[in-house]
């Protein structure tokens, strides 16, 4: 394999626990400055999938590679993990550290940045998160919003080629949601690579490339955000779609 | 009565202030090193393989289960007959931070699952490793969670050292008891041997020889009762 122009390959995945089988013969690609848009019912394993392509769950077979790296057999996994983003519903972040150090940690103990750096680094990521002025407050200081705008400044820090969100915007009051994801419009007009699952179907729609549609472990259908509401191949994906839209409604974008 | 004691405290102040100052130092080495072994065992049992968290765990069952005063008691009768002597003080010590340590393991073990298993996944999505996230993300928030326990642990601490007197480590309750036999007359010593370190020492053999010696008649009734039954 010489050149590989995606950036992310997901191959004939499946992950079971126990008798459980989540994940069935999952297969797609991501490439560079794509934001796809993963939806399902719940159960469906999209978190498993989430986490199967950073190896915090180890699939039991397929493969994944990053760019040319084949994830699954890679033996430094810590520095694969340096290079994908890990966005999560319940932020993740350390109590103990203000947002500015929560941002901080990763380069300084990870990358070996030394502190001066790592601060001004995390300044510019707090700032294009618009919290510059919360940089000095812990978690428990902070709305849900802000503590989710500072999981992604702490992803973006790390200047991943690739970031996971895990639906980022669940934990938040309505009212908290535009805030999130406005920050991930504006990552997504700068051509980050992002994988996001939502039920956001407002910012599915506008914002994303493509949306993939999961049930029970396998990809039922995937295609541009036009043509799985308007003229999806498949009855479920309509019926899916159409019941979150009902239930979330259409999103102010 | 008022001011006798008064006195007493007055008179014998340096006594008082000795005793004072060794059960403060015994509880602070029990403490510290309590403290240190604690986290490594809770830290062992929260993120070790199946054996070493069995082996932890007994341990701890063991110390907690059975009364401090028992194992002071092995330590110090018991141990010699393997070859192992130590001083009274080093027996309570002993027993002091061996205690310590298991209640203090669970203590934090508490802590580091209070913390969201979120905070070590997110650690580690960053590409930190295990001991990095440890050592940075969850070690930290322990420390702080655990503080207020470390206050109640160190009061409690402070009473254990009561104890020492049984077998005889110089400490408070003793050094009161000393003075006042010496005041009050509890017991007949000798003048010379009353005020020296030795005279003290005698005491508190015979003292806690005789407290083992009630100790093992009732486990011999026991035992008695359980044959009978
Ligand atoms: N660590 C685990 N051990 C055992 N079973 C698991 C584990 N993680 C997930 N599962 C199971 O795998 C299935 C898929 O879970 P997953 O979290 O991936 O679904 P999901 O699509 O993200 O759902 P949701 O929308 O509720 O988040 C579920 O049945 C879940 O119970
Ligand atoms: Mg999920």
């Amino acid at each position: 394999m010489s050149e590989n122009k995606h950036i992310l390959r997901v191959e004939n995945l499946r992950k079971s626990f126990g008798d459980n089988v989540v994940l069935k013969d999952v297969s797609f690609t991501m490439d560079k400055g794509e934001t796809k848009v993963i939806i399902g019912p719940s159960g469906t394993g999209k978190s498993t999938l989430l986490t199967c392509i950073n190896q915090l769950v180890k699939p039991d077979s397929g493969t994944i590679y990053l760019k040319d790296i084949n994830v699954t057999k890679a033996e430094e996994m810590n520095k694969i993990r340096a290079r994908i983003g890990f966005v999560f519903q319940d932020f993740g972040l350390f109590s103990h550290l203000t947002a500015m150090r929560n941002v901080m940690i990763g380069p300084v103990k990870v990358q070996k940045m030394n502190k001066e750096d790592a601060k001004n680094l995390a300044y510019e990521e707090l700032k294009r998160v618009g919290l510059l002025e919360h940089a000095d407050k812990y978690p428990a200081q902070l709305s849900g919003g802000q503590k989710q705008r500072v999981g992604i400044a702490r992803a973006l820090a790390m200047q991943p080629e690739l970031i996971l969100f895990d639906e980022p915007t669940s934990a938040l009051d309505p009212e908290l949601i535009g805030e999130v994801l406005a920050v991930m419009k504006d990552l997504a007009d700068n051509k980050m690579t992002m994988l996001i699952v939502t039920h956001e179907m407002g910012f599915a729609r506008t914002v994303s490339d493509e949306i993939i549609f999961m049930e029970d472990g396998v990809i039922v259908e995937q295609g541009t955000p036009e043509k799985l509401f308007k003229n999806p191949e498949h009855k479920r994906t309509g019926e899916f779609l159409f019941k979150l839209t009902e239930l979330y409604g259409e999103g102010d974008e | 009565m008022f001011n006798n004691i008064v006195e007493i405290v007055v008179n014998h102040w340096p006594d008082f202030l000795e005793g004072v100052g060794m059960t403060l130092l015994m509880a602070m080495i029990a403490m510290s090193l309590g403290t240190f072994f604690g986290t490594i065992l809770a830290f062992l049992k929260v993120y070790s393989n199946k054996f070493v968290v069995s082996i932890v765990s007994g341990f701890i069952e063991i110390i907690r289960g059975t009364p401090m005063l028992v194992q002071i008691f092995i330590f110090y009768f018991g141990l010699p007959v393997y070859g192992i002597r130590m001083t009274a003080f080093g027996a309570c010590i002993l027993g002091f931070i061996i205690n310590s340590s298991a209640y203090q393991a669970e203590y934090t073990r508490g802590a580091i699952q209070s913390i969201e298993q979120n905070q070590m996944t997110a650690a580690r999505s960053l590409g930190m490793t295990r001991n990095q996230s440890i050592f940075s993300v969850i070690l930290p928030q322990t420390i702080k969670r655990a503080i207020p326990a470390w206050t109640n642990e160190f009061i409690y601490l402070l009473k254990y050292t009561s104890l020492a007197y049984i077998v005889g480590a110089e400490e408070l309750m003793e050094k009161a008891k000393v003075i006042a036999s010496r005041n009050f007359l509890f017991l007949k010593i000798g003048k010379e041997t009353g005020n020296s370190w030795y005279g003290n020492r005698q005491i508190k053999k015979i003292a806690s020889k005789q407290k083992l010696k009630k100790l093992l008649k009732k486990k011999e009734k026991l035992k008695n009762m359980k044959k009978v039954a």
